[in-house]
């Protein structure tokens, strides 16, 4: 049967390939996404479901904004969700914390909140909260614990039931999701669109192509004459049992998810591809979480993983169109949560160039030209 | 610098076995066994058992002698010690009285041994139904009898489980099991094998001739277990046999399909896997002495690869005898000198896997259970959601995991990774490969507050 | 429910050892494990799972974690790897554990 080629087709099926999938079929496109195999990197299924802003783009100002733009617009975007695919993402935006053992790291971070808010003009609040104004507010903060910022647009999604509600929201959106095709390589043809050659030698075509294939972008990205180089950064995790009752607090390092489990993260390795769990950080996240709250001392680790954050050279987006080969975007990210909504919707009358058309010139990668060039 | 010259871990019959021939040649051994005495399973609480419970037969008291080998200068034994991480060096992270430690090695010794495989179908998780071998340890730790009990399965365990309960004078209500008069004729052409090990042939025989003796009913041919719980709490168990639908009313329901290696630490510390047709289980890869593709990493015994309790000795015998020959205290060719009786012990031993394989595998309705089956008894995941998640795209544990939390339980997946395998190769394409799924420590849960004093042991929580 | 142990215990000579289950007293042979002893004492659920599914131990080796109790106020401790001790507090656990010990019995 003689299918007609997609205008658009997505290699990646993550948070970030789905979400930008959504945002096109809005828009009335026809897209394909092309995910990869189980065995794959996938940062997707290992993230913390955060939805923060606290801090972002405090050297970046055009983060600060866009960030703050995702959160506002992540109610709205749980709604459609719910009403696409039938699924309660969980969305809990209540706030969030950061807490500190070292007041020079309290300080620091206070003076990295104050220039995002000088940033973004008035639009970030928060809350610097110390010693037992903390402990009165929040019972049962240990006592080693000299204080915490506190953001009340922060909050968290059931990051699986995101990734699954996605990918319903896209078929049901008529979009075609496709696992375990591998991209290979991606080879420009003469006279306009693309071959994307598949790991098992099948070749796909399509007339416009957007790269969101987190680490797996590295050759891809080449392929079509981008600069930009992703490089993966280990964070490791510990899951506990699950607890009837809530922890009081969300905080970027420990956080709850639905079903009752405690997940606590956050830290940053360069390890290359390397996932394992080490046992110095296991220790020194259970140590961090028990110095926060120190009744989850008898709560039980049932599993430790690590996860790679597709980190891009300055860990800001990158949201670049080729400009040797048209109809070849890049967009890579490490908060795929975040600003999922601006991803399914904003980011799609970027690729489209319509009239609504956002810049997000800030974002192009030619800014790492210009970093090698200085 | 290691701290210890071999680290054991599992005190069943290899442990025991390579832990007295590694310390009388020298070296200082430490085995760590999470039980609070040593045996393992097939010996467990056997030194306790030494003038009772004389129903547990011959070749259950014959493992006190290994037992009390283990009283030497060189071995220091930790029981109620379990181990949760294995580290390159090789290091073992393990925890013992609420207290977790790490110990290096130059060589560590794998001998974790093996469970149940799981037999799911409706009912499984009702109290009243237990695995055959759950009852056995009841027996062999607190002398307790099943009463009113149907055992149900396939495979030698139920035949010894039935005679020992005959010999206390609680015998089995009925036994239904489910190989095919097929099966055991396909098992035929391994007998001639099998005769190299003659002696368990001839005790498996004199088992049988004495659940006839002692007029157990029989049914073969058995499928379509169901289990459900009738208003005095006992458990109505249905089948087919012999053509038509059985059903029987029981205090417990002992269900036994077989044992399969228990590989979480070997896959958790890097160890390749492969998977083992015959038997329809992954397992460790490993040379003839045991040892891995993982510098100082060994295997033995039942956790390495089914083979019983006399290959599981034989196998420690051949690690140990390699590791004290790394160790520079044996040269190779004395190592293969002293080798030979153990080498010939294990393939004594070996002979009759295979038929037995043949004659008793798994049915189709265990590996691939009915839609309102529970899988993942942790987490209550049915086998039709299973399914759904297979028809909507998964391709591999990992995403059946992701998707429905099947095997996020704190059992990790050790009652539902085989089902799981089961279901997904039911549906798979013959030539996509199914991968062992990933492992990672703590392979068994660790409180938080245990783990954070890892690091930071002066501020150990009171 | 209650019902009657599924097994009968050998009369061998030896210390008994009390404990309580629920509050109420009850005994044990000395050296056996929690598990051993609530099947000993009686055939009901020792657990209720998230969704109010009823349990027992189960595998009598530390694998399935299905015998999980409340052992002297620490929750989701597994009773087949667990001795009984003289005057220990056992108790039942319906659904999820508490951060302070205990149990909700929310699912």
């Amino acid at each position: 049967m003689h299918q007609r080629t997609p205008e658009i087709t997505i290699v990646g099926g993550g948070l970030v390939g789905l979400s930008v999938a959504l945002g096109l079929l809005f828009s009335g496109r026809r897209v394909r996404v092309l995910d990869g195999a189980d065995c794959d990197a996938r940062a997707s299924q290992g993230n913390f479901g955060l939805i923060w802003g606290q801090g972002k783009g405090a050297n970046f100002a055009p983060y600060a904004h866009w960030t703050m733009d995702a959160l506002a617009a992540w109610p709205g975007f749980a709604q459609q969700l719910q009403e696409l695919s039938g699924i309660d993402v969980a969305l809990d935006q209540s706030g969030g914390y950061e807490f500190f053992t070292d007041p020079s790291e309290m300080d620091a971070f206070k003076a990295e909140l104050e220039q995002q808010a000088a940033h973004l003009g008035g639009r970030a609040i928060y809350e610097m909260l110390y010693g037992d104004d903390l402990r009165s507010q929040l019972k049962g903060i240990g006592p080693d614990v000299v204080g915490a910022s506190f953001s009340p647009g922060d909050g968290h999604v059931n990051p699986l039931r995101f990734l699954r509600a996605l990918r319903c929201s896209v078929q049901a959106m008529g979009g075609r999701v496709t696992l375990g095709a591998t991209v290979a390589a991606i080879r420009p043809q003469l006279g306009g669109g693309f071959a994307l050659a598949l790991a098992d030698g099948e070749v796909a075509f399509t007339e416009q192509v957007i790269v969101c294939a987190g680490l797996g972008a590295a050759t891809l990205a080449r392929d079509l004459g981008f600069i930009t180089q992703v490089r993966p950064q280990l964070g490791e995790l510990l899951i506990t049992e699950k607890l009837g009752d809530r922890l009081p607090f969300l905080s970027s390092t420990i956080r709850q998810v639905d079903e009752g489990g405690v997940q606590i993260g956050g830290t940053k390795a360069n390890a290359g591809l390397d996932d394992r769990e080490t046992l110095p950080i296991m220790s020194k996240l259970a140590h961090h979480a028990v110095t926060v709250f120190p009744a989850l001392a008898d709560v039980r680790v049932v599993r430790a993983w690590g996860a790679l954050r597709v980190m891009s050279p300055d860990g800001y987006p990158v949201y670049a169109k080729s400009g040797p080969n048209p109809g070849a975007f890049l967009v890579t990210c490490h908060s795929g949560v975040t600003l999922a909504p601006l991803h399914a919707s904003v980011l799609a009358k970027w690729i489209l160039n319509t009239s609504a058309t956002p810049d997000l010139e800030a974002f192009d990668e030619c800014r790492f030209a210009l970093s090698h060039a200085a | 610098m290691a701290e210890v010259d071999l680290i054991i871990i599992g005190a069943g019959p290899a442990g025991m076995s390579a832990a007295a021939v590694a310390a009388r040649d020298g070296l200082q051994v430490l085995m760590l066994d999470e039980q609070p005495q040593p045996g393992g399973q097939i010996y467990r609480n056997v030194a306790q058992n030494r003038s009772k419970r004389g129903f547990l037969g011959q070749a259950y008291a014959a493992g006190a002698d290994l037992v009390d080998a283990l009283d030497h200068p060189h071995i220091t034994l930790l029981t109620g010690a379990t181990v949760w991480r294995l580290d390159k060096g090789p290091q073992v992270t393990w925890s013992r009285g609420g207290k977790s430690r790490t110990t290096s090695a130059a060589h560590v010794l794998i001998a974790t041994g093996a469970q149940e495989r799981p037999v799911p179908f409706p009912g499984w998780t009702l109290p009243g139904a237990m695995p055959a071998g759950a009852a056995q340890i009841l027996m062999k730790t607190a002398g307790m009898l099943p009463e009113d009990a149907v055992l149900a399965g396939s495979g030698p365990l139920l035949y010894l489980i039935a005679a020992q309960m005959i010999d206390a004078g609680s015998p089995p209500q009925a036994l239904i099991e489910t190989q095919t008069y097929r099966q055991m004729l396909g098992a035929l052409p391994h007998l001639p094998r099998a005769l190299f090990g003659l002696p368990t042939l001839l005790k498996g025989l004199s088992l049988i001739a004495k659940i006839r003796k002692a007029a157990v009913p029989r049914y073969t041919a058995a499928s379509g277990f169901h289990a459900t719980t009738t208003e005095s709490g006992n458990i109505l168990f249905s089948f087919r046999a012999n053509g038509r639908d059985q059903s029987l009313t029981c205090g417990l329901l002992l269900t036994h399909q077989g044992v399969i290696p228990g590989t979480h630490i070997t896959r958790a510390a890097g160890i390749a896997h492969h998977w083992n047709a015959a038997q329809g289980v992954f397992q460790p890869q490993y040379d003839l002495w045991g040892a891995t593709d993982q510098p100082g990493l060994h295997v033995a015994g039942d956790g390495a690869g089914i083979g019983g309790a006399e290959a599981a000795a034989a196998a420690g015998e051949l690690a140990a005898l390699n590791i004290l020959c790394q160790s520079g205290r044996l040269s190779s060719d004395t190592r293969n000198q002293r080798a030979a009786r153990a080498r010939a012990a294990l393939f004594r031993a070996r002979a009759i896997r295979p038929l037995l394989d043949a004659a008793y595998p798994p049915p189709t309705d265990i590996l691939a259970p009915s839609d309102n089956t529970i899988v993942c008894r942790c987490e209550e995941v049915s086998a039709g959601a299973i399914r759904q998640a297979i028809r909507e795209g998964a391709q591999g544990h990992r995403q059946i995991k992701t998707s429905l939390r099947c095997g996020m339980g704190p059992c990790q997946g050790r009652m539902c990774d085989a089902t799981l395998r089961g279901l997904l190769s039911a549906d798979a394409p013959p030539d996509r490969p199914i991968a062992p799924p990933r492992a990672r420590s703590p392979i068994k849960p660790i409180a938080l507050g245990e783990l954070a004093a890892l690091s930071h042991p002066q501020e150990e929580p009171a | 429910m209650n019902v009657a142990s599924r097994f009968r215990t050998l009369p061998e000579t030896g210390d008994r050892v009390q404990f309580t289950l629920d509050g109420a007293l009850a005994t044990a042979p000395a050296g056996v494990t929690v598990a051993a002893a609530l099947l000993a004492h009686s055939g009901a659920w020792t657990r209720r799972t998230a969704q109010g599914a009823p349990r027992t131990a189960y595998c009598m080796m530390g694998v399935c974690f299905d015998c999980l109790v409340e052992v002297d106020g620490t929750p989701n401790t597994q009773a087949c790897m667990t001795l009984l001790r003289e005057g220990m507090s056992v108790r039942r656990q319906t659904g999820l554990r508490d951060l302070n010990g205990g149990h909700c019995g929310r699912g």
